[in-house]
């Protein structure tokens, strides 16, 4: 547990480096840390969009010959699916919103000069690019990439001999995994610590803005769930290496006897799941503070009901960890079970609609501006609502048995887990580009960025709901040769061009950041006018993020329109407002 | 930007010997004070890496509570026999070596050894902070007796878990025979894995008196290697447990 590193860095009171390696690459400073993963998880994200879209060309045109692919054989569908989902939700949905925006703005927002174990928090980001890259090598080694799909199913992900694919590509694959694993427990030992530790004079827990509230919840249910994650990984590991039979049972691969015998399939899917699905909320937490944030600063009002969303976040957290279960009514279960975990279930809805409604209520009666960071974060809460919407649906094990195999299911996390955390990740960089670069980004490009994604989005993942509950099949490569599958056909074809739409609209996005770096308008310490401690400092702020400075601490972090104030914010650092909301 | 103060106070640090009574509380933050932006003081140092420590043993515990809820999964598992066509158990305990006993006590020796270089090195670090010297000459606190016998018996324990693992092989338990030989050396070998790591520790700490790291640098270290260490004890005591009485 690289126990040195806890005294052998005397916390973050490292100097500025000098040279182009320690200031860029091998850098110990949490703001180019956090960079550092932002960049990943944009490499990530369009390599992932990249696969979907040879999943979407292959779903419609099945035996259409791509330039440098050739004909998409149902094999390689497969190992597109499962490479698609891993690096989405490992490197695009868990690297961007806490590691990038989280390792850059926590320490900030708390008034903390950097990451309590600034060299542990390098290790993490350089052990993640590591896992990246071993999952990335999957595609090029014999038999290409793997075909269990990002849940890695035992016994399919246990047999070498199951399928393409599924020999060293999947050895390369639960090492990935292993190794991100580890990379963000290290992250998530030093968001604890931070948080707990390194807060400045005044910045009591109650005083911390929502985005803080939700990278210490997010670090503490990855701090839960990866381990078991990686205990799963180990014992899969050795079902494939060493010959053990924790996860196979008897089984025949090609009429041949694999010699595994006992194991359960079963065990695999409740170790997997008892981490996959605070995984879900490892990726939706972080976005969740930051619209509570953004709903606010461009509202010009408090926060609807803080302490109430504190306390919903940490009991969608909790009950985060008791629903497991859901993911496997498929898979055969006690009904009993089933019917615990369905109420469990259900009851995420509570916090979540407190969630809901306090957005609302924040907007209600509010001096909206609507710039770029604030269109994208009122597309969370609609894409949240609608996305979010249909999991009472599928908590019930009755319905769930009968749309768990078809498309809801994909329309449904797509839109809460997917598409609504990318909604979190652009509003944060609009949101933040200013403080991060010292320019501001292009407001037409962005605003015709989001009406194109926003609708996109939409125009995508609706209509896989009756595609779903007509009956269309998830995970099959090809619909054309079932006669209730093809006469759905034309709504995969909408699909599909919407899907091209959309993605050629994200490089709006990327051509926007870029070009923004260097030739958008200069920004102002305080662009949005908001009250947290980032915009206190210098643009971008200087390597200790105060430039010597310590800040202190007088008020809450969303005091808006506050009367009798001489503007309509109030800074956390200004002199102490007596008014209460 | 150089905006750290250079001068580095050395604050008394907290010296307890046993009773911790002088132990700096673990959540600070937000409500006091703090002292310059330069270095942290001592207690703040320890108190933060000691903090870290806490929460770097959850997932260290979780992974431990997965294997374990594996363990006792896989142990009510029937499986079909295709020869009789009948249900049956194919979990055979596991005779543990008697080495495996003697191993135990060795490492919790070890502990014992762990916990009087912990003191000893937190009075080291009081004595250079009272006297405010510079530097300390390298003898008076480069005789670690106690971290070195630390090290040894951790060794030690390593070298008898592979003589027992030698032994189990034997005896006819390999990893793939069994369902509980597969446990076995999974939880032998994961939670050796994890010891490992403070032995690499502990080294670390030897390797900073060569180093002529500060003092209070090497007392951070040790006291944290040191729950560490108290921590393994405590994990294989209960991996023993489960081995020995679930099997």
């Amino acid at each position: 547990m690289a126990t040195h590193e806890f005294a052998a860095h005397a916390a973050h009171a490292h100097a500025a480096p000098q040279g182009f390696i320690r200031k860029y690459i091998f850098s110990l400073d949490h703001k180019v840390i956090g960079l550092q993963y932002f960049f990943l998880a944009l490499v990530a994200v369009f390599t992932g969009i990249f696969l979907s879209l040879l999943m979407r060309i292959h779903l419609v045109w099945p035996t259409a010959s791509l330039p440098f692919f050739g004909e998409i054989k149902p094999e390689t569908y497969l190992s597109l699916l499962t490479m698609h989902g891993t690096i989405m939700v490992f490197f695009v949905l868990t690297t961007a919103p806490q590691g990038g925006f989280g390792n850059y703005f926590l320490p900030i927002q708390i008034g903390a000069p950097d990451m309590a174990f600034p060299v542990l928090n390098m290790l993490s980001f350089w052990t993640t690019f590591l896992g990246f890259l071993v999952l990335v090598a999957a595609f090029f080694v014999t038999g290409g990439a793997p075909l269990h799909g990002w849940t890695g199913y035992a016994p399919l992900s246990a047999l070498p001999s199951a399928g393409p694919g599924e020999g060293l590509g999947a050895d390369l694959w639960i090492i990935s995994i292993a190794i991100f694993c580890i990379g963000a427990l290290m992250g998530a030992l030093n968001f604890i610590t931070t948080t707990l530790d390194m807060r400045a004079k005044g910045m009591t827990l109650m005083r911390m803005p929502l985005t803080c509230w939700a990278w210490f919840v997010t670090a503490i249910l990855g701090l839960l769930a990866f381990g078991v994650l990686l205990s799963a990984g180990i014992l899969l590991l050795m079902d494939r290496q060493l010959g053990t039979s924790f996860f196979v049972p008897l089984v025949t691969v090609n009429g041949v006897l694999t010699g595994h015998k006992g194991g359960s399939p079963l065990l695999w899917q409740h170790l997997f799941w008892f981490f996959g699905h605070p995984e879900v909320y490892i990726a939706i937490l972080p976005a969740m503070g930051l619209c509570s944030q953004l709903l606010s600063v461009f509202s010009r009002k408090p926060i609807f009901g803080y302490k109430a969303m504190v306390y919903a976040i940490l009991a969608i957290g909790f009950l985060g960890f008791m629903v497991w279960g859901h993911h496997m009514f498929m898979s055969g279960m006690s009904p009993y079970t089933a019917f615990a975990f369905s109420i469990m279930t259900m009851g995420i809805g509570v916090p979540s609609a407190i969630k809901t409604f306090n957005w609302l209520g924040t907007l209600w009666r509010g001096k909206i501006r609507f710039s770029s960071p604030m269109l994208f974060a009122i597309g969370f809460v609609s894409l949240f609502v609608v996305g979010g919407i249909s999991g009472p649906f599928l908590a019930q094990p009755v319905l769930d048995i009968y749309l768990h195999e078809t498309y809801f299911v994909i329309a449904h996390f797509h839109l809460i887990m997917g598409v609504a955390s990318i909604f979190g990740i652009f509003a944060a960089t609009y949101y933040w580009f200013p403080k991060m670069f010292g320019r501001m980004m292009n407001e037409t490009l962005a605003k015709t960025h989001f009406w194109l994604t926003f609708v996109g989005a939409y125009a995508i993942f609706m209509p896989m709901h009756y595609y779903g509950m007509a009956g269309g099949l998830r995970r099959y490569s090809q619909g054309t040769e079932v006669a209730w599958i093809h006469k759905l056909a034309p709504i995969q074809q909408f699909i599909t061009f919407a899907a091209f739409i959309t993605i050629a609209s994200q490089f709006i996005f990327v051509f926007n950041l870029f070009w923004s770096m260097k030739k958008g308008e200069k920004a102002t310490d305080n662009p949005w006018e908001a009250t947290t401690l980032e915009w206190t400092t210098a643009t971008p702020p200087p390597h200790d993020n105060f430039g010597g400075i310590t800040p202190v601490v007088h008020n809450g972090p969303y005091e808006y329109s506050v009367p009798g104030a001489p503007r309509d914010f109030v800074m956390q650092t200004d002199a102490p407002v007596a008014a209460k909301h | 930007m150089a905006s750290f103060s250079t001068t580095a106070t050395l604050d008394q640090p907290q010296v307890s010997r046993g009773n911790e009574a002088g132990a700096p509380p673990i959540f600070g933050g937000g409500d006091g004070g703090r002292p310059g932006r330069g270095l942290p003081d001592y207690p703040t140092r320890l108190r933060r890496a000691r903090l870290g420590l806490l929460v770097a043993l959850t997932p260290v515990v979780m992974l431990f509570v997965s294997f374990t809820s594996a363990y006792v999964v896989r142990q009510g598992l029937p499986t079909l026999d295709p020869r009789t066509n009948q249900l049956v158990h194919d979990w055979i305990p596991v005779k543990l070596p008697a080495l495996l006993w003697v191993n135990t006590v060795v490492l919790l020796l070890s502990s014992v050894g762990m916990e009087l270089a912990r003191r000893q090195m937190k009075v080291a670090a009081a004595v250079v902070t009272t006297k405010r010297v510079g530097p300390v000459p390298a003898n008076t606190e480069g005789k670690t007796p106690w971290l070195t016998m630390t090290i040894a018996l951790g060794l030690l324990f390593l070298l008898g878990q592979w003589m027992a693992w030698k032994q189990l092989a034997a005896s006819g338990f390999y990893v793939e025979t069994t369902p509980s030989s597969s446990f076995v050396y999974l939880l032998t070998g994961a939670h050796a894995v994890h010891l490992m790591g403070g032995v690499v520790a502990l080294l670390v700490a030897g390797l900073f008196v060569l180093l002529r790291r500060s003092v209070m640098t090497r007392s951070i270290v040790v006291d944290v290697a040191g729950w560490y260490w108290h921590f393994m004890a405590v994990l294989w005591v209960y991996i023993l447990c489960l081995l020995e009485f679930a099997r």
